[in-house]
């Protein structure tokens, strides 16, 4: 137990040192784009007397390493500091945005996580059969075609003919009830999205671990298949399998930017595009640290449940 | 202007044979049309006439149809939305938060109708005098905020100064740096003097960018709360997300514009979202419909396409202080070199106009016709000749071009190269980001793709582009002659003066400019059946002028 929160510790610590990392990098290169804040507000209007007034105002003539430190600094005391092109504060903005996000990753991985391991397992049972073959194929079809693409079909095919609304513009005011029908088109383009990793990822996990002796005694011993697959082997296969899906939530809320396009959803992604393309540094910051935490914190989960998981993992080599 | 909509109306005195009962029928029509009478003096009449009883009928469905009525709500799916978008009216960017703040929220002093006229919306009217120096306008009376708050010349003055002076950062500080003072004189009046005079001053101050917010008393405008006098309130505002605007119960003009009770509006910029949330009728109305699906938009059910064809343009300008187009010559060469009528045809699927290397478009009072100013045709041989004259056998170019300049620019790009080759002109198409277009290519590269909005004046078109020290000189182009028509004709009373003098600048930026304008660009919107749109909608802006909540209503 020691182990395991000694562990925590100090991968806590890398993930925060990683996050400074990533937001000076991030910093750099939104100041290699050209432009700034004051040149795209103003855009084909700008003026130089306007951009001037602009860049003053908002401190953006003040040089780049001391605009960073300022915001590193604001940071660390927790304080996302102001969007510069709404001149309030970053958190209000970002609030409500990681709420839909998180609501719509929840959504997407409530279908998709028990899908693909049932898929997974019954791949891995009926190995090499039709149904193994069927549901490999249509995964692989859909994790091939561009999200934009399935989001499309899915408007042709189930928007247009009525069943479900095409956009999914919810708010804070909507009903969960009519927030899980809005939703319903966005979370299934990105179930068809990432079930065909996991669920393949779960199969030859398990496949992987039917080769192993201790499965090869189950069968003499006369288990049948599906319990030995249940019993046997998958509580051995965790460990990849959480860490599969731990990639592919944090893919759910960082990647889906164009998810949010086709379907209108005011998610964070938006908020980061619109931040870029203004040159709203701070915002884009500030997501784009809120992205890196998704992806830290969800691996460092993973790794707790694959070190509980297995414990021989908790000792040193 | 055309609408889809083919609303060819019924006319009972098509019903009748001879032509006094047929001028009597039509007389009758139109004062039921007009409100003068009723529904069952129109039935008698016509039965009395000797119309049939369905003809009648048409004729009082449609008219029924016709009239406005109040209630129910708007749903506009818009582009141009952002999350930073701020309600700083100096900052407004683009068809969103045009849409809200001057279409719904919070009106000017001016607003164009569709004939193209300026009328007064927060004032009155107006007197100019001093050779359109001074002008007098008269706030209009009984007009209150949405806190409560009364109309006076105040917030007017402090509304329009938010725009001026050196320190400005507004996009609209252009639009009023012919503005030398403004100052109240008295509640109800504002006075205005002009640097030079000028008569469109109406027009200008409809600039998207005017919009009257109340005054906090200390010569600052409190635009940060969104309260104005307009016919809606801001209920709730995301910004570049949605915004839902509610009837104010005090508005001045109830009755006469303004018919819906809500009008929400959601920034859909992803094209094919938009047109599924019009065709699925999530929204009743949308902008920018690709011009490649506008066809099939037109065809599903329940939905229709608006065009208007304004003064929106693409254009490619060439830089005349920078080779090779510092030559009239070459100049001329690249105007005769492009194929304009493949590339409306090609690039733009037909939905625009042919334009002639003149900025002045189909929405402007004084615009040459082609017989003042002939169209100019595609002629490889005037091509070779003018390069000649320059001293030239063949010219290499590089043409920079992005989507942002204008949709289609790169493709119009391939499609030049090609014509250009029998004038033995050598194109390379440069693709460049559409990040930062505007900063790096745009007026910096020597020949590259844009595009405008258009202006409603000639006079704003000229002064803010073409005019030798414009911020936006994008030709940088200098002609001392015109310059010296452009300030003459600014201030010149007699019309036909004034139109003699805005033909010659076209001519002159026709002929020795540095502006290719192959296209003016159609408006291409889509809407449903549940709202009546009025045959003629304003072509100064998408959607009505951007006027839509106020000018459509429920069917």
């Amino acid at each position: 137990m020691k182990n395991l929160i000694l562990m925590i510790v100090k991968r806590l610590a890398l993930g925060v040192l990683t996050l400074i990392m990533l937001s000076l990098l991030i910093f750099l290169s939104v100041e290699a784009l050209p432009g700034d804040l004051a040149q795209e507000i103003l855009g084909q209007q700008a003026t130089p007397e306007t951009v001037a007034a602009i860049r003053r105002e908002l401190g953006l003539d003040l040089p780049a390493h001391i605009r960073y430190l300022n915001w590193l600094g604001g940071m660390l005391q927790g304080d996302f500091g102001n969007s510069l092109a709404l001149r309030k504060p970053i958190i209000g903005l970002i609030a409500p945005r990681l709420e839909n996000t998180l609501f719509l990753t929840l959504y997407t991985a409530c279908i998709a996580v028990p899908l693909s391991l049932v898929l997974g397992m019954m791949a891995s049972l009926f190995r090499n059969g039709y149904f193994d073959r069927i549901s490999n194929a249509s995964a692989l079809a859909s994790i091939s075609m561009p999200e934009f693409f399935v989001g499309y079909i899915l408007i042709y095919l189930l928007a247009l003919t009525g069943y479900f609304p095409s956009m999914a513009n919810i708010n804070a005011n909507t009903p969960l009830l009519e927030k899980l029908y809005i939703c319903f088109l966005p979370a299934l383009t990105l179930t068809l999205v990432v079930t065909a990793h996991m669920m393949r990822m779960t199969r030859a996990a398990i496949i992987n671990i039917l080769a192993l002796p201790y499965i090869e005694m189950a069968h003499l011993k006369g288990i049948r298949p599906r319990r030995i697959i249940t019993r046997h082997a998958l509580p051995n296969a965790i460990a990849p399998i959480v860490n599969v899906v731990a990639l592919n939530l944090a893919y759910l809320i960082t990647g889906v930017v164009i998810v949010e396009i086709v379907f209108v959803f005011p998610g964070l992604g938006q908020l980061m595009v619109d931040g870029v393309k203004f040159r709203d540094i701070p915002v884009v910051q500030a997501t784009s640290l809120v992205f890196a935490s998704a992806y830290v914190g969800l691996n460092l989960l993973a790794d707790i449940i694959s070190t509980i998981s297995n414990p021989r993992l908790m000792r040193q080599r | 202007m055309e609408n889809s909509d083919n609303c060819q109306k019924y006319k009972i005195s098509a019903e009748v044979s001879d032509r006094e009962t047929q001028i009597k029928a039509d007389k009758l029509q139109e004062s039921y049309a007009s409100g003068k009478i009723g529904r069952r003096g129109f039935m008698t009449g016509a039965l009395a006439l000797g119309v049939s009883l369905t003809g009648a009928s048409t004729v009082v469905e449609e008219v029924l149809a016709a009239t406005p009525k109040a209630g129910g709500r708007l749903k506009i799916g818009i582009t141009g939305g952002a999350t930073s978008d701020v309600l700083d009216p100096g900052q407004i960017l683009d068809a969103y938060m045009i849409n809200v703040s001057m279409g719904q929220v919070r009106p000017n002093m001016t607003k164009i109708m569709p004939d193209g006229s300026a009328q007064g919306d927060l004032v009155e009217s107006w007197e100019a005098s001093n050779g359109a120096k001074t002008w007098k306008f008269n706030v209009r009376k009984g007009v209150e905020f949405h806190n409560g708050k009364t109309l006076d010349s105040t917030d007017i003055v402090d509304s329009i100064r938010h725009h001026m002076g050196p320190d400005s950062k507004s996009g609209g500080s252009g639009v009023v740096s012919g503005i030398a003072s403004i100052r109240t004189d008295g509640k109800d009046g504002v006075i205005i003097e002009l640097n030079e005079g000028n008569g469109d001053l109406p027009i200008l101050l409809s600039d998207y960018h005017l919009n009257i917010c109340p005054s906090n008393g200390d010569e600052t405008i409190d635009w940060q709360s969104g309260i104005g006098a307009g016919a809606y309130v801001l209920a709730e505002h995301e910004p570049g997300v949605r915004t839902l605007t509610k009837k104010f119960a005090n508005y001045w003009n109830t009755g006469n514009d303004s018919f819906f009770d809500e009008v929400e509006t959601l920034g859909i910029n992803d094209p094919t979202a938009r047109m599924s949330a019009l065709s699925t009728g999530a929204v009743d109305a949308i902008n920018n419909v690709p011009a490649k699906t506008a066809k099939r938009l037109g065809n599903m059910p329940n939905v229709k396409t608006l065009i208007s064809t304004g003064n929106k343009q693409a254009t490619m300008p060439m830089l005349c202080d920078m080779e090779p187009y510092t030559d009239q010559n070459v100049r001329n060469a690249m105007k005769h070199m492009l194929n304009r009528q493949e590339l409306l045809d090609k690039i733009f699927y037909g939905y625009g106009q042919l334009g002639n290397d003149n900025p002045v478009g189909p929405a402007n009072y004084f615009r040459a016709t082609t017989d003042e100013l002939p169209q100019r045709e595609y002629d490889p041989e005037k091509a070779k000749f003018y390069l000649k004259e320059a001293g030239l056998s063949s010219l290499s170019v590089q043409f920079h071009a992005a989507d942002t300049g204008f949709a289609g620019a790169v493709d119009a790009g391939a499609l030049m190269r090609e014509s250009a080759k029998a004038a033995g002109i050598d194109i390379e198409v440069v693709r460049e980001p559409n990040d930062g277009y505007w900063s790096n290519v745009w007026m910096v590269k020597p020949w590259s793709a844009c595009y405008w909005s258009g202006r409603p004046t000639e006079d704003w078109i000229f002064s803010q582009i073409y005019y030798s020290k414009a911020d936006w000189n994008d030709t940088h182009w200098k002609n001392a002659s015109f310059d010296k028509l452009l300030v003459e004709a600014r201030s010149e009373t007699d019309e036909a003066k004034r139109r003699e003098k805005y033909v010659e600048m076209q001519r002159i930026v026709h002929t020795d400019g540095g502006l290719i304008l192959p296209v003016f660009l159609s408006e291409i919107m889509g809407y449903r059946s549940s709202v009546n749109v009025p045959g003629q909608v304003a072509n100064n802006w998408e959607l009505d002028g951007h006027l839509c909540a106020r000018r459509w209503w429920t069917a």
